[in-house]
């Protein structure tokens, strides 16, 4: 039973990305940004896009892998596969997917991408346009109740409410990724500031979410390309090799109208002790950690659940400076995340992390590169996924 | 009245007809929610089987439309058009103790303003669209006095 793991046994080849548009401003069609990332990724690499035999994404990604794989002329295909579920859930997942697919053997050299281009095909952030509304959706919908961020407010209140945690601690997590885009050149938020002050007067999108505890909707790709462990050191860059990778969500987390037991959670809860298993490290080990933000509130619950901090200390831990590089003593979401990089449903988390193994991220935790760097997917929605890299050293 | 503005999308049962009944039961002002037969226990949304003992054997039942709060959040930014001129809005998730805690969305009648307080009492108001084809009735929410 030793070998039923993923730790150690895949490593990252490439990534790359596209700039990184605000929504529905590309200027290219959404498959020619996935071809573009990809090939990013390819040119990071070094290799040729025709090592190329397997294509893994989620959240429905239009750009389908038969598609990509004539377009790209890969020659044997050996992989399509995509994580059910929307949202930013399943970014982590789709390394799972990737890295399980590598570790046994069905494919060599696989890349995971997501491609977003919102102008082509609309917005996520809008309730239906339609006259009349059918099955689970009906019981919210009339109610005024249909975007994500008022999905999941409820959550993230009941959470407040049960733990004592103040309006304060979301507004750090959202200076943290702004603060960390004014380094970042490839940020959107790149040049634009936030201060405490126009956090709190920004507006309410729906409570406990101000604008700026809500992550944008931009357009882009990112990819990051994946091959068995033996090629680690083959591509120029220090070995960032794959430590864990795991998806799920807690009992019947998507009951229908809000109905799960466990309500106020990022849905982590039976999913991080996994990942720490596979893993084999603790978070105490974990050097630097890129959460995603769709809204504050959900990167919160997922730190509690990752056991960062408990939901009795999390007024005191989510402070503006215990989350940002230099001093802090927990950098999060160190190139501005899906707030103040841009929105590429995780995958510009997933490709941080990446960075800070390798010792190239804007704001870098430890010169030369971390040893051991969390992404968490998605918080709140099912399945969520969260991986863990890591350096040559931490294997 | 209706709380909201006209124009959201209109409720109607599942194509599968599996909630039926219940959209049934809120035109005749009845809560009919669904109880399985086998262990006796509610479950909520509506599913084909019981989530606790896997019958099939589910029936709707009439139950009592009060609760308490046990979420709830003021909605400011219209994410419909209907809403555009609509203003903040209070949306709550009432908990209802005596059908095994089931969970039901609907609006806070009264101030958009007012405090909100998770673990309030709340009574059940039918809110009837006859303006509609077809017509449909909604199920919101007003704190017991």
């Amino acid at each position: 039973m030793t070998d039923r793991t993923l730790r150690g046994k895949v490593a990252v080849a490439g990534v790359g990305q596209t700039e990184y548009y605000k929504w529905g401003q590309a200027p290219e069609p959404e498959f020619k940004l996935a071809i573009t990332a990809i090939l990013n990724a390819c040119d990071d690499a070094g290799i040729s896009p025709s090592e190329i035999d397997g294509f893994s994404s989620y959240s429905n990604d239009r750009s389908e892998a038969s598609r990509m794989s004539a377009a790209l002329g890969i020659d044997d295909l050996r992989l399509a596969v995509m994580q059910w579920g929307g949202g930013g859930g399943g970014a982590a997942a789709a390394v799972a997917n990737a890295s399980a697919a590598i570790a046994t053997g069905q494919a060599e050299c696989v890349v995971v991408f997501r491609a977003l281009a919102q102008g082509q095909f609309g917005r996520f952030g809008q309730g239906p346009r339609r006259n009349t509304i059918r099955g689970a959706s009906a019981h919210t919908v009339p109610y005024g109740l249909m975007s994500p961020a008022q999905m999941f407010a409820m959550r993230v209140t009941r959470f407040m409410h049960e733990h004592g945690v103040r309006q304060e601690a979301l507004r750090a997590i959202s200076l943290a990724s702004y603060h960390h885009a004014q380094t970042n050149p490839a940020a959107t938020m790149y040049g634009r500031p936030l201060t405490a002050e126009k956090y709190d007067n920004s507006r309410w999108i729906t409570e406990p979410f101000h604008l700026y505890d809500c992550c944008q909707e931009n357009d882009g790709a990112a990819a990051i390309i994946l091959v068995p462990a033996e090629r680690a050191a083959d591509f120029g860059h220090p070995p960032c090799y794959v430590l864990g990778a795991v998806s799920g969500s807690h009992h019947r987390a998507a009951a229908g109208v809000h109905n799960d037991a466990h309500y106020a959670t990022s849905t982590f809860e039976t999913v991080a002790p996994r990942l720490y298993e596979m893993a084999k490290v603790a978070p105490s080990d974990v050097d630097v950690v890129q959460s995603y933000e769709n809204f504050t509130g959900g990167v919160m619950m997922a730190l509690v659940e990752h056991g960062f901090c408990t939901p009795a200390q999390a007024n005191d831990f989510f402070t503006l400076d215990n989350l940002v590089t230099p001093d802090g003593a927990f950098p999060l979401n160190t190139s501005g995340g899906n707030l103040a990089e841009a929105y590429m449903h995780g995958l510009g988390l997933t490709i941080e992390a990446v960075r800070q193994v390798r010792g190239t991220s804007p704001n870098q935790v430890r010169a030369g590169g971390v040893d051991v760097s969390m992404m968490i997917a998605g918080p709140m929605v099912t399945p969520v996924s969260s991986c863990i890299f890591g350096s040559e050293a931490s294997l | 009245m209706s709380y909201l503005a006209a124009g959201l999308p209109a409720p109607g049962p599942a194509s599968d007809g599996l909630d039926a009944p219940f959209w049934q039961g809120l035109a005749d002002e009845k809560l009919l929610l669904q109880r399985c037969q086998s262990c006796e226990r509610w479950q909520w949304g509506a599913e084909w089987v019981c989530h606790r003992c896997r019958s099939f054997d589910l029936t709707f039942e009439e139950t009592q439309a009060t609760g308490i709060i046990y979420s709830h959040q003021r909605v400011w930014h219209p994410v419909h058009p209907a809403l555009t001129d609509q203003g903040a809005f209070v949306i709550v998730l009432v908990e209802l103790p005596h059908a095994d805690n089931v969970r039901m969305v609907g609006n806070l009648l009264g101030d958009p303003m007012q405090d909100l307080a998770i673990g309030a009492a709340v009574t059940g108001v039918y809110e009837h669209h006859t303006d509609n084809d077809p017509n449909f009735t909604l199920l919101q929410w007003q704190i017991t006095r």
